[in-house]
C-alpha cells in the first residue's frame, strides 16, 4: 500500500504542475517566440517583416515604362564604340579588345608566328606550339587568323628562372602584327618572383588574352582570359596518363580522410595557411605534413616547430599518401596555383581547395563543385569537419568526376591547349557554343563539338540525362565500288533485306564506284526511299561524311557484299536502342600488342575477345560521322584515302576514344568470314596481300595521333534472349538468326 | 516495492495493478485532471484565436508608423564600391560560421522612414509593393533569422529596386547610419533598374561601400564575378496575367518584336527584316491611340490592329529581347513566361542568375551587330531545340522569375552556394524541369570504367531453410576462380543457420521450382511490381531483347579454345 500512496502523490503533483502550466501561472523562460505575442508587445525592433496593409507603390509606375525613350537618341551604335574604346587593359573584354570581324570569314583559324632563329623556347612551349600546328584550327595563313600565338617563350615570366626571355617588350612590340596584342592569345604559367610573386609578366601585353596558371580573381578579366591549370615539363604532349582510378569501391572512404604533404614557408607570401595546417593534423586519418627544409638558407629562418615537423614528414610516402585518401588538401603556395593541384586529380584523390582568390583553371567552363570541394583558407579549422560532412555518395561521385575531368582536359598539354582554343572558339560562336551540360558531362566538350547541333538530343551522348529516346529508325548507308552488271548481285539482296526492315527509314546507296551510276530502274522497288549519292572523289572517309540526308540517328553502315538478313537487321538495331554511343555490329577483330616487334597488331582470326567492329555491317550514331569528318586531323583521313583502307579502324578508334568503352558484337547467322568474299569483285581490296599490312601500319600511326591505344577488348556477344535455347522455335521472335 | 516488483513481471511496470476501490479512485483523479486540461485549453485557445485574429489586423500595420530618422547633412557617405570585392576579400565568413545544416542566416533591418534635414524623404515612392512582397518572402523563409547577432547577411529594408526614385546621395548616408552597416560588410542590396539618364550606368549608383549587389542589368565591366547577383527585371504583369500552358512547338509567327523603347535605328533594323521575311515576323509597337498606364501595358499594335500582351506572346517561337537605354529589360520576364524564346540582344550584359542557369539551353545570344542575321541564324536552329528551349524558357520563369519571392530566394540561395559550396545544389537541380527531372536516369557510377579482374566479386546468397540447395549453390559457386568472398544471408528468424559441413535434409529442398510456379506467388509479385511503380511515380524498368553470352557461345569451334565453354551446357 506504501507504494500505492507514493503513486498517487506523484500523479496529483504532476496534474498540478501541469495545471499551473496551462493557467499561465508559470511561464517557461523561452517559451513560445511566436510572431502574436511579440507583436502583442508593440513595437520591437528584431521583428519578422511585418503585413503592411496599406496600398503600395509600384517599383516601376506605368507611367515610367517608357521614359526610357528619352534617352534614345544617342545610338547604340555610338555607344558600342564608346565602350570599346573605354574598356582597354585591366577592363579588357572580348566586346572591347577583341576583333571578331576577323573570324567571320574563316572561321575560328588560328596562327602562330614562325619561330626566329637564335630564339630558345621551352620545351613546354613547344609542345603548345606543337600542338596548336597539329590542330584542326591551324592555318599558316595570317590574313585568315582570328586568332595569333606568339612563338616567343612567355611561359616562364619569373626573372630568376633560367628559362625567362629576355627584352620581350621590344621583341614583341616589334612584331609586324602585333597590333597592340588583339586577338593575340598569351600563354604563361608562371610570373612575378620571390618575394611578391606578383602577376605581371614583364612586358606589356595590351589587348592580349591570357591564358594564365595561378591567375587571380583579381586579375583574371571573365571571359577575356582563360585560367590553365599549372603542369611540368614532364607532362606529355599528347594522350597523356589516365586516371588512377579503376574501379569504384563502395563505401568509397579511403584510409586517410585528408592529406597534405608539402613545403612550409618560413617568411613571405603563401605562408599563412601552410604555417596553420599542424593544428588539423591528427597523424591518423588527416594528415598534414610540411617540411622547412628547402632552398639554401632554410635554417636562418628556421621556428621552434622545424624540427618535429621534418622529421614528421620523412615518415610518409607522398605517392602512398596521395592514393589512399579520400580527400587531399591542396593549399596555395607561392602562387595561387600548385602541381597538387593536377596530380590529386589524376590520383581520384578530390582535392580540397584552400586558395583564396584563385581562379580555379577553366572556371569558365567546368563546374568544380562537381569533382572538387573548395574550402576557404580562413576556415582551415573547419575543414575536417566539413569534409567529414560530406556524404559518402556524394564522394563517389566527385571522385568519379576527378577522373572525367582529368582525361577529358588534363591529361596532356594538347588537351590543356585544345580546351583552351575550344573555350575561346566558343566565345566568337556565340549562339552556337556548348551549354554547360556539354563540358560537365561525358564526353566532355573536346568530343561534342557545337557545330553539329546545339540540341543535346542530337547526340549521342544525353538520351539518359534528359530522359529521352533516339529516333527509332535507321538510316543504312550501302557503299557501292563495283558497277551493277547483273541482277543477282549481293548489293541487290542487301537492298532488299535492309529495306523489309521495320525500322528502315531510308537507304542511301553511296557510288563510289569510277563507271557511271546505273539507272534508276535498275535497283529494285522497295517500301523505302533510295537515294543514291555519287561519292565525292571516291576516297574512302566519303562513306563517313555527315550527308544531309541522314535524317534518322542512327546509321547502318553496308560494305556492299555484306550478306545480311532482314532479321538480323532488326535485332542489331533493337541493340543498338540500348547503346546509341557505341558501334553496333557484326565482323569484330581485335587488336594485340606485339612486344617482339614492339607495337600494335591487327587480327582477324576467332578469339575469344575483340576491339573493333568492323563498319562493313554496323550500326552507331551519325554524330560520329561528323566527328569523323571534322574532328579526325586530315593527315589520317588522307591516310585512309591514299591505301583505301582501314577507314573502318579509324571509325573505331574514334568511338572508343570517345567512350572509352568497346564496340558490341551482336549474333550473326552465317560467319562473316573474309575467305567467303573471294567470288566478289572486291576480292582485290581483301585478298591482296598488302591490305593486312597496311591495316597493321594504320593501327600503330592511329594510335600515336591519338596518344595512346583507345580501343578496349570486350569478351561479350549479345545474342537474342532465347538463343539457341531449348525451347520451341517458334517462342523464338528473332528465330532466323539460328536457321542455318 | 514487493507489489511493483511481483506485478512487473505480468505487465508494464510503471502501470501497477490494483484493487478496485483505488482504481475508482485514480479513475475519478484522472477525469478531474482530464477535465481541467480540456478547460484550461479551451480558455487558451478559444479566445486566443479571436484575439490573434484581432492581432492579425494589427499586425497589418501602415508604413506611415515606421519611426521617422532624420540624416544631418554631414551625414557620412560610404565609398562608391570597389570593383575588385569578391567573397574572400570583402566578405566576412566568419558570420556565417560551421552551420550544419549549411544555410546562411538572413536579418531584415526593420522599416525605417529615413528623411533629410528639411524632412524630404530620400525616395520618392519609399517601400514599393515589390520590396515588401521580396522582404515578407525572405522573413517568411528558412533564411530568416530575427536575431541580429547571429545574421551572416543583412538585408535594409531601404527600397533601391529602382534608381529613379532615390536621391543618390541621401540614399547612400542612409545606408550608411545602418546600425550593422560596417563598411556595408555582409550587406546585401537589391536594385532592378540601375542608373539613370544620360549615361544608364549598368549598376546601381549609390554609393555602397562593400555591400552586395543583386542587380538587374549589370554589364560585364561593373559585374564583380562571384560576388554580385545577376537579377532579372521584375515584370509587374506576371501577377497580373496568368497564361494558359501551352505545350513546346511550333507557333503562328516565327520571330516577334513586343517591346515598345527600341531604339529607331534598331527598328527600321527588324522593319527591314519584316520586308525581306514577311509573315513570319511580327512587329509590335505600343498603341497610340491609348494613353499612358496600366491598360496600355497590356495591349500592343500593329498597323491600327491592336493585339493583347503579353498573349501574343505565346504566339512565336522567338520574341526578340532587345537592350533599351537599361540593358536589363522586363520584357525577358513576359517572354519566359509565354514560353517563348528569347532571342537577346544586349552586349556586355549579364544574363540573370547567370551563375547558375545554363541560358544556352533557353535562349539565343547574337550580339547586336548581327541584328540584320538574326533571321538566318534562327532559322538555322533544329526545331527539336526549339522545343527544348521553349520548355526550359517557361521553366526558367516559373522557378526563377515569376515573383518577387523567386528572385529573392534564388538570390539567397546563390550566396548560399557560395558560403557551402560543398552543399551547393548541383546543375541538374537548378537547370532540369520537373519532366526532365523524373524521366531522367543519373547513375551514381557515371564514370564509363572497365574494372580490373583482380579484385574479383562477392557472392551474396539469400538464403530460408533450403540447406540443401543452399548448399549445391555454395559449392557450385566457390569452384569460380574470380570469387572473392561468399556472404550468405540467413533469412530464417526460427531456425539458427546450419554449422560446419553438416548436412540437413529436408522434403521441401527438392521442390524447387514449385516454388516460383505457384499462382499466388506469381501474382505476389504481380502486385508488387505495381506498388514498386506507383511509388517511384514511374516504370523504371525497361525491356531490352537482348542477352550478353561469351563471344564463341555455341559457335561452331572447338571449345576447348573458347573462354567459357561450359555455359548453356547444363
Amino acid at each position: 500500500m506504501q507504494a500505492k500512496k507514493r503513486y498517487l502523490i506523484l500523479l496529483s503533483a504532476g496534474a498540478c504542475l501541469v495545471l499551473l502550466f496551462y493557467l499561465g501561472g508559470v511561464q517557461l523562460p523561452a517559451a513560445s517566440r511566436s510572431r502574436h505575442d511579440r507583436s502583442r508587445n508593440g513595437y520591437r525592433p528584431d521583428q519578422p517583416w511585418p503585413h503592411f496593409s496599406d496600398p503600395l507603390h509600384l517599383f516601376l509606375p506605368w507611367d515610367q515604362t517608357d521614359t526610357e525613350e528619352y534617352n534614345l537618341h544617342i545610338s547604340p551604335r555610338q555607344k558600342r564604340d564608346v565602350n570599346t574604346s573605354v574598356y582597354k587593359g585591366k577592363r579588357c573584354r572580348m566586346d572591347s579588345c577583341f576583333d571578331f570581324s576577323l573570324c567571320q570569314k574563316n572561321g575560328f583559324k588560328v596562327y602562330v608566328y614562325p619561330q626566329q632563329k637564335g630564339e630558345k623556347i621551352s620545351e613546354s612551349y613547344q609542345n603548345i606550339l606543337a600542338t596548336i600546328e597539329g590542330s584542326r584550327f591551324y592555318t599558316s595563313d595570317p590574313g585568315q587568323a582570328c586568332l595569333f600565338i606568339l612563338s616567343l617563350d612567355t611561359l616562364d615570366r619569373d626573372q630568376l628562372s633560367p628559362q625567362y626571355v629576355h627584352n620581350l617588350k621590344t621583341k614583341v612590340q616589334n612584331l609586324p602584327l602585333w597590333n597592340d596584342g588583339r586577338n593575340h592569345l598569351i600563354f604563361n604559367l608562371y610570373s612575378g618572383t620571390w618575394p611578391d610573386y606578383t602577376e605581371d609578366l614583364g612586358f606589356d601585353i595590351g589587348q592580349a588574352m591570357l591564358a594564365k596558371a595561378s591567375i587571380s580573381t583579381e586579375n583574371f578579366r571573365p571571359n577575356f582570359d582563360v585560367s590553365i591549370p599549372l603542369f611540368s615539363k614532364e607532362h606529355p604532349r599528347t594522350g597523356g596518363e589516365r586516371g588512377y582510378l579503376k574501379y569504384n569501391s563502395i563505401p568509397p572512404f579511403r584510409k586517410y580522410m585528408l592529406v597534405f604533404k608539402g613545403k612550409r614557408y618560413l617568411t613571405g607570401i603563401g605562408s599563412d595557411t601552410r604555417n596553420a595546417l599542424h593544428h588539423v593534423h591528427n597523424a591518423e586519418d588527416v594528415v598534414l605534413l610540411t617540411t622547412c627544409k628547402h632552398g639554401k638558407d632554410w635554417q636562418k629562418h628556421k621556428d621552434a616547430r622545424c624540427d618535429k615537423d621534418n622529421a614528421e614528414y620523412d615518415k610518409y610516402d607522398y605517392k602512398e599518401m596521395l592514393h589512399n585518401s579520400t580527400f587531399c588538401l591542396v593549399p596555395r603556395g607561392r602562387r595561387l596555383g600548385s602541381f597538387r593541384f593536377l596530380e590529386a586529380l589524376q590520383a581520384a584523390c578530390v582535392p580540397v581547395m584552400l586558395s583564396n582568390g584563385w581562379e580555379l583553371p577553366f572556371s569558365e567552363i567546368i563546374d568544380w563543385n562537381t569533382a572538387a570541394v573548395i574550402g576557404d583558407e580562413r576556415l582551415l579549422l573547419q575543414i575536417p569537419t566539413t569534409v567529414r560532412s560530406i556524404h559518402q555518395d556524394k564522394i563517389l561521385s566527385l571522385r568519379q568526376q576527378t577522373q572525367f575531368l582529368w582525361e577529358a582536359y588534363f591529361s596532356s598539354v594538347e588537351k590543356i591547349v585544345l580546351t583552351t582554343l575550344e573555350i575561346i572558339q566558343d566565345r566568337v560562336l556565340e549562339h552556337g557554343s556548348r551549354s554547360s551540360l556539354m563540358w560537365n558531362s561525358h564526353p566532355g566538350g573536346l568530343f561534342a563539338l557545337p557545330q553539329y547541333s546545339g540540341y543535346l538530343g542530337d547526340f549521342p551522348f544525353y538520351y539518359a540525362t534528359l530522359g529521352i529516346k533516339p529516333y527509332p529508325k535507321f538510316t543504312a548507308v550501302i557503299h557501292a565500288v563495283s558497277p551493277l552488271v547483273s541482277q543477282s548481285q549481293p548489293i541487290l539482296k542487301l537492298l532488299v533485306a535492309v529495306a523489309k526492315s521495320q525500322y528502315c527509314a531510308q537507304i542511301i546507296v553511296l557510288w563510289n564506284c569510277d563507271k557511271p551510276l546505273p539507272a534508276k530502274h535498275r535497283w529494285p522497288a522497295t517500301s523505302v526511299p533510295v537515294i543514291v549519292i555519287e561519292g565525292e572523289n571516291k576516297v574512302m572517309s566519303s562513306r563517313f561524311l555527315p550527308y544531309e540526308t541522314i535524317v534518322t540517328d542512327a546509321v547502318l553502315s553496308l560494305d556492299e557484299d555484306t550478306v545480311l538478313s532482314t532479321t538480323e537487321v532488326d535485332f542489331a538495331f533493337t541493340v543498338w536502342q540500348s547503346f546509341p554511343e557505341r558501334i553496333v555490329g557484326y565482323p569484330a577483330r581485335s587488336h594485340f600488342w606485339d612486344s617482339n616487334k614492339e607495337r600494335w597488331g591487327y587480327t582477324s582470326k576467332w578469339t575469344n575477345d575483340y576491339s573493333m567492329v568492323l563498319t562493313g555491317a554496323a550500326i552507331y550514331h551519325r554524330y560520329y560521322h561528323h566527328l569523323y569528318t571534322n574532328y579526325l586531323p586530315t593527315s589520317l583521313k588522307s591516310m585512309v584515302d591514299q591505301l583505301a583502307n582501314c577507314e573502318d579502324i579509324l571509325m573505331n578508334f574514334l568511338v572508343s576514344a570517345v567512350t572509352k568503352l568497346p564496340p558490341i558484337k551482336v549474333t550473326q547467322k552465317k560467319q562473316y568470314k573474309e575467305t567467303m568474299m573471294g567470288q566478289s569483285s572486291r576480292a582485290s581490296r581483301w585478298a591482296d596481300p598488302d591490305h593486312f599490312a597496311q591495316r597493321q601500319t594504320c593501327m600503330n600511326k592511329f594510335a600515336s595521333w591519338f596518344g595512346a591505344m583507345p580501343l578496349v577488348h570486350s569478351q561479350m556477344r549479345l545474342d537474342p534472349v532465347l538463343f539457341k535455347d531449348q525451347v520451341s522455335i517458334l517462342r523464338k521472335k528473332y528465330r532466323d538468326i539460328e536457321r542455318l | 516495492m514487493y507489489a511493483s516488483g511481483k506485478y512487473s513481471s505480468r505487465g508494464p511496470a510503471l502501470i501497477p495493478r490494483m484493487k478496485t476501490k483505488h482504481r475508482i479512485y485514480y479513475i475519478t483523479l484522472f477525469s478531474v485532471v482530464l477535465l481541467g486540461l480540456i478547460a484550461t485549453g479551451m480558455f487558451q485557445f478559444w479566445p486566443h484565436s479571436i484575439e490573434s485574429a484581432a492581432d492579425w489586423t494589427l499586425d497589418k500595420r501602415s508604413v506611415h508608423d515606421a519611426p521617422v530618422v532624420r540624416l544631418p547633412v554631414s551625414s557620412p557617405i560610404p565609398e562608391r564600391g570597389d570593383l575588385s570585392c569578391r567573397m574572400h576579400t570583402c566578405f566576412d565568413v566568419y558570420r556565417c560560421g560551421y552551420n550544419p545544416k549549411n544555410r546562411i542566416k538572413v536579418y531584415i533591418y526593420p522599416l525605417q522612414k529615413f528623411v533629410d534635414e528639411l524632412g524630404v524623404p530620400i525616395s520618392s515612392t519609399g517601400l514599393s509593393r515589390e520590396y515588401n512582397d521580396l522582404l515578407s518572402a525572405i522573413s517568411d523563409s528558412d533564411f530568416y533569422t530575427d536575431d541580429v547577432t547571429r545574421a551572416c547577411l543583412f538585408i535594409p529594408s531601404v527600397d533601391v529596386l529602382n534608381q529613379n526614385s532615390l536621391r543618390i546621395r541621401e540614399t547612400a548616408q542612409a545606408l550608411a547610419m545602418l546600425p550593422r552597416w560596417d563598411k556595408g560588410m555582409n550587406h546585401l542590396l537589391f536594385n532592378m533598374l540601375p542608373g539613370g539618364p544620360p549615361d544608364y550606368n549598368t549598376a546601381l549608383d549609390v554609393p555602397r561601400d562593400r555591400a552586395l549587389l543583386a542587380g538587374g542589368g549589370f554589364s560585364t565591366w561593373t559585374y564583380r564575378q562571384g560576388y554580385d547577383v545577376s537579377i532579372p527585371v521584375y515584370s509587374p504583369l506576371s501577377a497580373d496575367v496568368e497564361l494558359p500552358q501551352r505545350q513546346p512547338g511550333p507557333r503562328r509567327y516565327f520571330i516577334l518584336s513586343s517591346q515598345t523603347a527600341i531604339h529607331r535605328e534598331y527598328r527600321a533594323e527588324l522593319e527591314r527584316l519584316k520586308e525581306e521575311n514577311g509573315e513570319a515576323l511580327l512587329l509590335l509597337d505600343k498603341c497610340s491611340n491609348l494613353s499612358q498606364g496600366a491598360a496600355s501595358a497590356r495591349k500592343r499594335c500593329y498597323k491600327g490592329q491592336v493585339y493583347d500582351y503579353p498573349q501574343i506572346l505565346q504566339e512565336s517561337s522567338f520574341c526578340v529581347v532587345l537592350r533599351g537605354a537599361r540593358l536589363g529589360q522586363a520584357a525577358l520576364s513576359d517572354v519566359l513566361q509565354a514560353g517563348c524564346v528569347p532571342v537577346i540582344l544586349a552586349d556586355s550584359y549579364i544574363l540573370p542568375f547567370s551563375e547558375v542557369l545554363d541560358w544556352k539551353r533557353a535562349s539565343v545570344v547574337i550580339p547586336e551587330e548581327k541584328l540584320s542575321e538574326m533571321y538566318t541564324i534562327l532559322k538555322s536552329i533544329p526545331h527539336r531545340q526549339v522545343e527544348e528551349m521553349q520548355r526550359q524558357a517557361h521553366w526558367f520563369w516559373e522557378a526563377y522569375f515569376s515573383s518577387m519571392k523567386a528572385i529573392g530566394l534564388t538570390t539567397l540561395q546563390i550566396i548560399n552556394d557560395r558560403i557551402y559550396p560543398y552543399a551547393a545544389r548541383t546543375y541538374e537541380q537548378w537547370n532540369n524541369p520537373p519532366v526532365v527531372k523524373w524521366s531522367s536516369v543519373n547513375s551514381p557510377l557515371f564514370l564509363p570504367l572497365i574494372p580490373p579482374r583482380a579484385p574479383g566479386f562477392t557472392a551474396v546468397v539469400l538464403t530460408y531453410d533450403r540447406v540443401e540447395s543452399l548448399f549445391r549453390v555454395i559449392t557450385e559457386i566457390s569452384k569460380v576462380p574470380s570469387l572473392a568472398k561468399l556472404l550468405v544471408v540467413w533469412n530464417n528468424q526460427n531456425k539458427s543457420p546450419p554449422e560446419g559441413e553438416k548436412k540437413f535434409k529436408c522434403p521441401e529442398c527438392t521442390a524447387i521450382d514449385g516454388l516460383s510456379l505457384d499462382q499466388t506467388h506469381m501474382v505476389e509479385r504481380s502486385e508488387c511490381i505495381n506498388k514498386f511503380a506507383s511509388v517511384f511515380g514511374t516504370m523504371p524498368l525497361k525491356v531490352v531483347e537482348h542477352r550478353a553470352d561469351p563471344v564463341l557461345y555455341k559457335d561452331d569451334f572447338p571449345e576447348k579454345l573458347k573462354s567459357f565453354p561450359n555455359i548453356g551446357s547444363l
